[in-house]
């Protein structure tokens, strides 16, 4: 495996707020690396600074092992969440204007795409216009590929769809780089790292980091009764379908907290999400909530 | 009470934007309306709300003055505060100033928000903005709240707030109804409609959906050739090969899996879009 992309130890002031905190990110050929935290961890900084947008207060990037330089530039392929097509252009005058700037294939197009290749970028679905942004990204066969949430939007179908450019590129050899919010997508990567406050605050698989966090489930028919004792009781439950899911607690204090209302609770394994809110914002049923 | 609309028909010019979707609302239920860009969802919750006039079909809402709504663009005035915000949408409904002024200490407490009460709404990040959003839709305890998309672009943080939001409602009674073009969240909905272009893909409860796959799934380490291609797709690093029931199977490399609702409703599109090619097809 080589390393595309290396954020060593790499730390970034904005006057006094530390935006990234002394954080080591790699992603390997061939890897689709997730990257999860809420606004403001920093991920966007990140990404800025392993593209070589914004120098480094502290640390160094290396790609390709290389410092980030206009040679590197060519070897990357980037989605930004805003696309970065011309609108007022049509596919096949956004990618033939991105080969004239970064060389590649010249007919690129998908064929899903190709009647749709003369109609002003601004005009089509959302869903089509993300697989331009890819085709795009994708013409000069980069090396690694950055996304930032790269499927916001679109429906389940479209989204397998460009996942399997997204894994087709990795197949490939590419490196993958995905920002995202959604815990279904994260799910899609090999390998996650979670930031919060700027600092990595778990990395792994989606295993490692779930770990042994559990919930306390809450099956009863009275849930609405039930979700007003619990958080008179300052415990904090999600509610998925019609059963209580309340996470940094024991069924013991679960069931204190109900009283008499007849309930059947279980300790069950946490969810990413519901893992990644415990490590980013304790959001948890401590009642400690920002 | 019961809400909701039947086999609701929408054209805007030849676009067909609604085609024979029905939708019930019951209280204390969340019901979540899931699909793409362009579904249809928007069109729909505007019709429950009353914002637009069906070509055919029929809706049953409540009084105006006892739904709650969160467009899909703005709730907000971005030249007010939080706290203007919230009162005006108070008195406009004749929330008792009392009531009011509970309610919305709790609602911003609970979300983030209480440090933020004396701050333009045009000033707000994307996430507290919706939270105020849904705190403002839900100020005067709506017996029907519909909520377009209030968490698209919103980090899981103030995602959680926002549910916790919509769990409060449903506690309190309100039949609420929430678009969302993510599975992974429509899942949190006791009953679920999925919509691509503009007609219903599957509806139930997402283990009713998840159940009721026609056919089998089997993981890949490859896309299969032949026909089976079309009706495979990539989950992580792994393929998913569909084969509805009377096709010949594949053999594949990997087990029998059992679906979830990503799946099912991955496997509903196929078969439109299959479907569709097949019998030459309305495609829209």
């Amino acid at each position: 495996m080589t390393a595309l992309a290396e954020a060593l130890t790499v730390t970034r002031r904005f006057g006094h707020l530390l935006a990234v905190d002394q954080v080591d990110l790699q992603v390997d050929d061939g890897e689709v690396v997730g990257l999860l935290g809420a606004n403001g961890a920093g991920k966007t900084t990140l990404i800025r600074l392993l593209l070589g947008l914004l120098p480094t207060t502290d640390g160094h990037v290396r790609l390709f092992g290389l410092p980030p330089s206009r040679e590197t530039r060519r070897r990357l392929g980037y989605v930004s969440q805003g696309l970065g097509l011309y609108e007022d252009l049509t596919p096949r005058e956004n990618l033939a204007f991105a080969h004239a700037a970064f060389g590649g294939d010249r007919e690129v197009l998908p064929a899903g795409l190709r009647p749709l290749a003369d109609v002003p970028v601004g005009r089509l679905p959302l869903g089509v216009q993300r697989r331009v942004a890819f085709a795009q990204a994708l013409a000069h066969r980069p090396d690694l590929l950055v996304l930032d949430e790269p499927t916001s939007g679109v429906d389940p179908l479209a989204r397998a769809r460009l996942w399997e450019t997204i894994r087709e590129a990795a197949d490939a050899g590419a490196g993958v780089l995905v920002t995202t919010h959604h815990m279904d997508e994260a799910e899609e990567c090999d390998r996650l790292v979670v930031m919060a406050d700027g600092r990595v605050v778990a990395a792994g698989s989606v295993a490692d980091i779930v770990g042994d966090a559990r919930v306390v489930v809450v099956r009863t028919d009275a849930w609405q009764q039930a979700f007003g004792s619990l958080e008179a009781a300052g415990l904090h439950a999600a509610l998925v379908g019609r059963t209580l899911r309340v996470p940094g607690t024991r069924a013991g204090d679960v069931r204190r907290a109900l009283g008499e209302i007849p309930a059947r609770l279980e300790e069950a394994g946490a969810t990413l999400e519901e893992r990644f809110l415990e490590l980013t914002s304790g959001w948890s049923g401590s009642g400690e909530a920002a | 009470m019961s809400w909701g609309a039947s086999d609701l028909t929408v054209r805007f010019g030849a676009h067909l934007a609604l085609a024979g979707v029905s939708l019930e609302a019951l209280e204390g239920r969340v019901t979540g309306v899931v699909g793409g860009d362009g579904a249809g969802k928007t069109t729909l919750l505007r019709c429950l709300v009353g914002a637009i006039r069906p070509d055919g079909g029929e809706v049953r809402r409540p009084d105006p003055h006892r739904i709650g709504y969160l467009s899909s663009s703005s709730g907000t005035y971005p030249d007010l505060t939080v706290e203007e915000n919230l009162d005006f949408a108070a008195t406009t409904y004749g929330v008792p100033p009392e009531e009011a002024r509970r309610r919305m200490a709790e609602h911003l407490e609970r979300t983030g928000l209480a440090q933020a009460r004396d701050r333009l709404a045009g000033d707000l990040s994307g996430g507290m903005r919706q939270k105020l959003g849904v705190i403002r839709a839900m100020v005067h305890r709506p017996d029907l709240l519909v909520l377009d998309e209030p968490t698209t672009g919103v980090d899981p943080v103030s995602r959680a707030d926002l549910w916790w939001l919509v769990a409060r409602a449903a506690a309190e009674g309100a039949a609420v109804v929430l678009a969302t073009a993510y599975l992974d969240e429509a899942e949190r909905a006791s009953w679920l409609l999925a919509l691509d272009e503009g007609r219903i893909l599957a509806e139930g409860t997402p283990e009713q959906i998840a159940s009721g796959v026609p056919g089998t799934i089997h993981s890949a380490s490859a896309r299969p050739g032949g026909p089976a291609a079309a009706r495979s797709w990539r989950r992580g690093a792994r393929w998913r090969v569909w084969t509805p029931p009377g096709a010949q199977s594949v053999a594949t490399d990997g087990a029998e899996v059992v679906p979830d609702l990503h799946d099912a409703v991955t496997i509903a599109a196929l078969a439109r879009e299959l479907g569709g090619a097949s019998t030459g097809g309305e495609a829209a």
